[in-house]
């Protein structure tokens, strides 16, 4: 168990915090700093310089990219880059399709894709959840038929985040209605968003913003060499990529960065005189929230530590509930220290409401998000009174 | 068994601790020339955790950590060489009489006070509740200076003008009020100030009492998930109700939480780092665990868990007792709190330990 950082983990925090904080513009962070959600051509920005220098992809094989770096450094490259605001490399790509491609595409798929899926030359979307098929995703209804060297594909996915932004999408389809386990019949295939019989279609979400899309396919025709690993093994490819998805989603470097923005905002934030931060009740609230998250990290370091190949230690639906929480909880904190002026969320030029009030009260209503995506807090607790407690 | 021990005086086991003493683990943190063990925070936190696990009513952070790390940090060498090597050979059982009826966890002392008369000093007030304050061979007391200020001193069991009622605690262990009429004491070390001291070995002792509530906790929550798998209504075992289910999900992540800042409050000590925020925060977390598994482990239980005859509410009494010696959630709270302020961020990680 180490929970001191060695003095070369140390050099290597230092080396993190000082690439992160120099090199990624001002601008772009600036902007995480102050709760706006980057651009499509900040995130492209960021992951070329960071894959430029080697740290886009750390975590992926050596020969693509990756560092060969141990899960103490993964985790402390992450943090410091949520810490220092800077927008991560694309989860679809790095996180996702990447490393999924990387163990069970063919060699021709990973020469097409992966350098590529690096550089966020190809913006990746994610096809899973569907209508009738969220937490249930074996449940998807998304059928692939075969029709000479091609996969003919019709349905609808939902929830598709940025697919607007996206020139590919990976996609889960069921490819044996007959399969005797739900499980069993589902294929990934991927294509560009631009084949004819794709729409895409923006939901608009509580906070007024695009970022989740529902996408129709109608006899979308995929080339069979598009087909990634095996032909029914998708729920294989699925089930890898959801692992990954749970890994590094305590998020306590960015928790960690909003709950600092607080202070700051409760310091500034006065009532009867007195600045909210002096108030016993407020002080104690952000107490309480920083022990949890200070117990946190020190639970993600202790997952990261005994994290056997690759795969994520059970414990992690631990750092999902509470990490996303934490989140939650400060997005509230930071809502209730805007106070009146939370509700001035769409106030133009002639308002004085600053900036940050305006978008609390739209980021603590996005932030519901954070407990139901990669595997909702109820998924986490089954996950854990089934896998761990036995029950 | 335990329930046995601790119906009769003095509520432990004196052959456990004897047994204890031959392990060498009454004297695992101190020096060797003290009969010591030589052992760290580490060592003292694995103990502390088997004995919250098993429910032991021997009074090990009590004895050990807290008077036995009082002498070994502000003692003399020939109050360190006669108090340590009793307490490490099992032959002296020391206690820190700190607490007042009223003085809710300050490390000040106002209701004894010290009063000097040539070159000896004496004793005189209440202190209560002491943790086996009517078994203790000797006791480390906090008293008021006459020119400001909280002292230590050493009283011995047999001491003349002292007087104790012992008692038993909620969760099985010991207690006693102790009054001191003019009792001869003999100041701990150089005497003088030791609140610092003072505030010091509570931290200590809120650190170690967080590993043995963690002990606790993790065998609280075990006995439930085997009683949720067992236990059948309604035709089937209880682990059929997710209901049930959730709620020993969320206990383990109480749990899990408050073994890693636990473990890091022991390194952090280990290392030389604040141990006075550590311990707070040790405490802080640990208080909300304690609490949360303590009562839902009986719930989970029903009616069972409310009876003498069956262990679970006992550790929820023991975690009970060991949310309130040394300070509560709260109060923990309010002293971090208070600095909040002071810094931006908290970084666990970094040396030496902010």
């Amino acid at each position: 168990m180490q929970l001191q950082l060695s003095p070369e983990m140390q050099a290597f925090r230092e080396e993190m915090r000082t690439f992160f904080t120099t090199q990624v513009p001002k601008e772009i962070r600036d902007k995480g700093a102050n709760r706006h959600h980057p651009t499509k051509d900040d995130f492209v920005t960021t992951q070329r310089i960071l894959n430029a220098a080697g740290l886009a992809v750390p975590h992926w094989p050596v020969e693509y990219g990756g560092r060969d770096w141990t899960p103490l450094q993964r985790h402390i490259y992450r943090e410091e880059m949520q810490l220092a605001h800077v927008p991560e490399p694309l989860a679809f790509n790095t996180s996702m399709i990447g490393p999924v491609l990387a163990q069970f595409g063919s060699q021709e798929q990973k020469d097409r894709f992966l350098a590529k899926t690096a550089n966020l030359d190809i913006w990746w979307c994610q096809g899973f959840s569907e209508p009738d098929a969220g937490s249930d995703l074996a449940g998807l209804r998304t059928v692939a038929v075969q029709d000479g060297d091609e996969w003919v594909v019709n349905g609808q996915k939902t929830w598709t985040t940025m697919g607007q932004h996206a020139d590919w999408i990976f996609c889960l389809a069921r490819t044996d209605p007959t399969a005797e386990k739900k499980q069993r019949g589902i294929s990934m295939l991927v294509f560009p968003m631009d084949t004819p019989g794709v729409t895409l279609r923006p939901i608009e979400l509580l906070d007024g913003g695009f970022e989740v899309n529902e996408v129709f396919f109608e006899d979308v025709r995929v080339p069979s060499e598009n087909l990634i690993g095996e032909v029914n093994k998708g729920w294989d490819q699925a089930k890898f990529l959801l692992g990954n998805e749970r890994v590094g989603i305590a998020r306590v470097g960015g928790t960690k960065g909003m709950l600092a923005l607080a202070k700051e905002l409760a310091r500034e934030t006065t009532y009867n005189g007195r600045p909210l931060l002096e108030d016993p009740r407020y002080a104690s609230r952000i107490a309480e929230i920083e022990n949890e998250l200070v117990a946190l990290e020190l639970t993600a370091l202790r997952v990261v530590a005994n994290s056997a190949d690759g795969k994520p230690h059970p414990a992690s639906s631990v750092l999902k509930l509470k990490g996303s929480v934490l989140q939650q909880e400060v997005t509230e904190l930071i809502v209730d220290i805007a106070g009146p002026l939370s509700v001035a969320s769409f106030a133009e030029e002639g308002s004085d409401v600053p900036d940050w009030a305006r978008v609390s009260a739209p980021e603590y209503l996005n932030y519901r998000k954070v407990s139901i995506y990669g595997g909702s807090n109820e998924v986490q607790r089954v996950i854990i009174s089934g896998t761990i407690l036995g029950l | 068994m335990r329930r046995k021990v601790t119906k009769t005086d003095p509520g432990f086991d004196e052959k456990v601790w004897t047994q204890l003493a031959e392990m060498g683990l009454l004297g695992l943190p101190f020096a060797e020339e003290h009969g010591g063990a030589g052992a760290g925070p580490v060592e003292v936190a694995i103990v502390a955790e088997e004995i919250g696990r098993v429910l032991a009513p021997e009074p090990f952070v009590e004895a050990v950590v807290l008077a036995g790390g009082l002498i070994n940090r502000v003692g003399s060498d020939a109050q360190k060489s006669e108090l340590l090597t009793a307490l490490s050979e099992g032959s002296s059982i020391p206690t820190f009489a700190h607490t007042e009826i009223g003085s809710r966890w300050t490390p000040t002392a106002s209701a004894v006070t010290a009063t000097e008369a040539g070159d000896s000093w004496t004793l005189s007030g209440v202190k209560e509740p002491v943790p086996h304050g009517a078994r203790a061979d000797v006791l480390v007391v906090s008293a008021a200076l006459p020119g400001g200020g909280t002292g230590l001193f050493v009283v011995n069991g047999d001491a003349s003008g002292l007087t104790r009622s012992g008692y038993r605690n909620i969760d099985g262990t010991r207690s006693a009020n102790v009054r001191f009429d003019s009792t001869p004491a003999a100041p701990l070390g150089e005497g003088g100030d030791q609140t610092d001291a003072i505030e010091r070995a509570l931290a200590v002792g809120r650190i170690a009492y967080s590993n043995e509530a963690v002990g606790a906790m993790d065998t609280a929550l075990r006995t439930t998930v085997e009683y949720l798998k067992t236990r059948k209504q309604f035709g089937v075992t209880l682990n059929k109700f997710q209901a049930l289910n959730f709620r020993a999900a969320d206990m383990y992540m109480s749990l899990e939480l408050a073994r890693s800042i636990a473990l890091w409050a022991t390194v952090v000590e280990m290392t030389g780092g604040d141990v006075v925020s550590a311990g707070d925060r040790a405490r802080l977390l640990t208080s909300r665990a304690g609490r949360h598994i303590g009562k839902d482990a009986i719930q989970l239980h029903g009616g069972i868990g409310v009876t003498a005859e069956y262990k679970v509410g006992h550790y929820t009494a023991r975690l009970t007792a060991i949310d309130h010696l040394l300070g509560d959630g709260d109060f923990a709270a309010d002293r971090l709190a208070a600095k909040v302020g002071d810094y931006p961020t908290v970084d666990p990680l970094g040396a030496p330990y902010a």
